[in-house]
This record gives C-alpha cells, structure tokens and sequence, in this order.
C-alpha cells in the first residue's frame, strides 16, 4: 500500500512539475532572432574577443544589430564572412586573415647582449625594472609575454626571440597587446615579406648591438618598383598594400633585416 | 521571536556556513571562484534560488510529504521540484526581466545540480522549521555561501600576483586557502547570544 501511495505521489508530482515547465515554456517564449544563432554558429566561438566584442555571442547580436560588419571576425577571416554575409544577405567585402609577425629577429646568436636584469622570466616585469635584457633596445626580451598569452600555443620562443607559427594563429592580437616593446604586428597572411627589426637607431648605433638589424640605409626602397618599402625614422616600413613580394629588397637588404617568400629563400641562398 | 529569526539568519550564515562548515557546494566554490564578477553573480544567483528554493520545499513537506507519511521520500522530490523550479524561474526571469536574466546568466541552471540547495531544504526538514524558518534560513545559507565565495575570489585574485612555488600552483594554493579559511570561521562555533 506504501508503495503504491508513494509511486501515485511522485507521479502526481512530476505531472504537475512537467505540466508547469511545459506551460511556462510556452508563455514565456523568448523569440531570438533566427540569423542571430545562424550567425552564431558560423562564428568560431573561441570568444578571443579580437573583434571588439565580449565574445562571439555578442558579436552576432552586433553583426544582426548591423552594429559589427559581417567581416568583423579577424580569426574566421574570409570564408567565415562569406557565410554571415550570406546569411545576413548582403556582400562580403574581401577581408583577408591575419596573422601575428614578430618584428625583432635577434636571436642571442646574432645580438651582442651584457643584460644585467635579474628577475621574475616576464617581460612586462623587465621592462618595468627598467634594467637590460638585451643590448637592443628595441628588440625582443625572449621571456615568452605573447607565448604565455596565445590561445592557440601559436607562439615559440626559440634562441631569445618569439616566432609565430602562421598556421596555428588566429589573429586575434591578444600578444600584440601583450608585448611590452609593441613587437608583434598583425599582417596580412599571404605577405611573407616584412622587416624583421623594430629598431629605429641610426645604422652605427644598430650595428653595434645586433648582426641583423635594420639600418635605415634604404637599399630597399631603391630596389622596390611598387612603392611597398621606405624608410621612416631610421627603420624601413613595408606598406603591405603594395607589396607583390617580388623579394628583391630582402635579397639586396645588406643586414638580411627582410623576411622572404619560402621560395625566395632557396634563391638567397643560391645568392 | 524576532530573536530567534535573527538567530537563523546568522548562525546560517556564519556560524554553520554551508561552503566553509557542512562542506557543501564546493565544486561551484572551487570552480567559479577563479573571478570576482562571476562569483559575485553567482552568489545573487545563489541567494535567488536557495530562498525560493527552500520555502517551496518547506511547504510541499508540510502539506504533502509530511500528513502522507512520505518522509523517506523527501530527497528525491526535492531534486525534482528545485530542478524544474529553477527552470521555471529562469524562463519567467528571460521573458519579465532580461536585465536580471542577463545579470545571473550562465549561473542559474548551473545552480540547479548544487548541493548546497538540496542540502538547505533537508536540513530545513531534519530541523523542524516551518514556513517562514525556512526562508530565513535559506537566505542565511546563501548569504553565507556568497560571502565564502567572494571572499575566496578575493583571495585568488591576489594568490595570481604571487610568484609561487610551482607544486602550489593552480589548484593546490586554492585548496589550502580554502581550507585556512574553513577553519577561520570555525572560530564563529563559540559565539554564544
């Protein structure tokens, strides 16, 4: 009899908690735009927030508030933004990817380096003790700031300077923002030619510290025939815009301060 | 009267807080701890439903569980009315007030499977409290579950400037935190009215 009491009462119970939950469901419907978790879906959902938003669910609401454009996802790039575009119906503008680039090529091989910090392996804490890591002092502190920031573990530090590996990273720039010596640019991801150097020293004065750093001489700029490199501030600038990465400013660069094309490479060494 | 109600609420709260000295709850204790704005949220949120929670369940005892003989079935009625409540009471807040929804966002369906409720209405039952008792002491436990957690959140918050030994690191420097600041407020056990 017990049992039967209390099998009725849970019963009786759950019918009426599942009745209820059915109820409210139905009168309290939220209705959500449908684009809206469309364009969710699309969007990566890593939440790097790279776009501006706190996350990719915001950042659809944006893109259907029209208050993001549909290309607004540096990390989905180009194939992402065709897809909210077709979504959304509109055309996608061409947005290319973009990829982190470490502007500092100088290894401890290369760079002459009597550093006397001695602290916490970070480089925000060794750029606030205001001491020496390296010589430069514009170049790469080699503590792995942007390694320790990456979601995708895009970012090695090999030999005293960041490299970034191009097909892990997703743009996001969370490394740009997190190195202190403003190292790390995003570029586009098809330009393999830029200036591994962030120092603006006058050429002496570079020589001194590192075997690969530019000098400003502007030997590239005088090879370039699609106005894509000049000299600013004693440190040349590509203007990625331009660019075709034709490669002859990095094979005549006399400090081998430019990246090239993989191709090229086999041609430098030829050289 | 009155002081018997105050009495509740505090020793609730305080003296027998649920995270720091009937252990429950620990997992979300642990788990959100890691930042002071979500375990703030978490702990409005927990405040919401252990209140709502633990008077529902005081009555459903009193006038069904209990006149039908029915105690031993307690607990899992309790699972399943708070489960489904907590439900109900997320979709009326998305639909009513999308302010407050947004505010406790992600927690409140996380609070459904939390100990700590389940354990606030049996512990309700096991007392003897009526309605009101109920509610009060529900609210008290909650209050004393946001205060753990704030507290420890705020703890975190400065153990991540420290440079620690590596084996402390992560999970281990929590769980000592949290066990210094259990036996803190074990010191609220000789308070005497």
């Amino acid at each position: 009899m017990t049992i039967l009491i209390t099998t009725l009462v849970i019963a009786v119970i759950g019918l009426v908690v599942g009745a209820g939950l059915v109820y409210t469901g139905k009168k309290f419907e939220v209705k959500v735009d449908e684009r809206e978790s469309a364009v969710r879906e699309v969007l990566p959902g890593n939440n790097c927030g790279a776009c501006g938003f706190a996350g990719c669910d915001a950042m659809a609401a944006a893109i259907v508030n029209g208050d993001a454009p549909v290309g607004g996802c540096p990390v989905g790039g180009a194939p992402v933004a065709k897809q909210i575009a077709s979504i959304m119906g509109v055309d996608a503008e061409a947005v290319e990817r973009k990829v982190a680039f470490v502007r500092c090529a100088g290894s401890c091989e290369v760079t002459h380096n009597q550093g006397n910090y001695i602290g916490v392996m970070d480089c925000r804490s060794a750029v606030l003790s205001g001491l020496n890591v390296t010589d430069c002092a514009f170049g790469c502190l080699g503590f792995g700031s942007c390694a320790t920031v990456c979601p995708q573990d895009a970012i090695q530090v090999k030999d005293g300077v960041a490299f970034v590996n191009r097909k892990k990273c997703v743009g996001c720039g969370l490394c740009v923002k997190a190195c202190p010596k403003g190292l790390i640019e995003l570029v586009p991801e098809s330009k393999r030619v830029s200036v591994r150097c962030s120092n603006h020293d006058r050429g002496p004065l570079v020589k001194k510290v590192c075997a690969v750093g530019c000098i400003g001489c502007g030997v590239c700029t005088r090879q370039c025939e699609h106005d894509a490199i000049h000299v600013e501030a004693g440190l040349a600038q590509v203007t990625y815009e331009n660019c075709v990465q034709c490669g002859k400013c990095a094979l005549k660069c006399p400090m081998k301060a430019i990246t090239l094309p993989p191709a090229e490479y086999m041609q430098r060494e030829a050289v | 009267m009155n002081h018997n109600l105050l009495l509740i609420i505090i020793s609730s709260a305080i003296i027998n807080n649920v995270v720091l000295n009937q252990f429950l709850g620990i997992c979300s204790f642990l788990g959100v701890s890691k930042q002071m704005k979500a375990s703030a949220s978490l702990g409005v949120a927990v405040i919401f439903v252990i209140t709502i929670a633990s008077g529902v369940a005081s009555l459903l005892y009193d006038y069904v569980l209990a006149p039908l003989g029915l105690d031993f079935m307690k607990t899992i009625v309790f699972i399943l009315v708070i489960a489904a409540l907590v439900q109900i009471v997320e979709m009326f807040l998305k639909k009513k007030s999308p302010a407050i929804y947004k505010a406790l966002g992600i927690y409140l369906p996380l609070i459904t499977t939390n100990c700590a409720v389940l354990g606030v209405a049996l512990t309700n039952v096991q007392d003897g409290y009526n309605f009101i008792e109920s509610v009060l002491s529900g609210f008290g436990t909650a209050v004393g579950y946001t205060l753990a957690i704030v507290l420890l959140a705020s703890i975190r918050s400065r153990i991540r400037e420290e440079d620690l030994p590596a084996p402390l690191r992560g999970a281990p420097i929590v769980l000592i935190s949290a066990a210094l600041m259990s036996i803190a407020f074990m010191g609220f056990g000789g308070l005497s009215f």
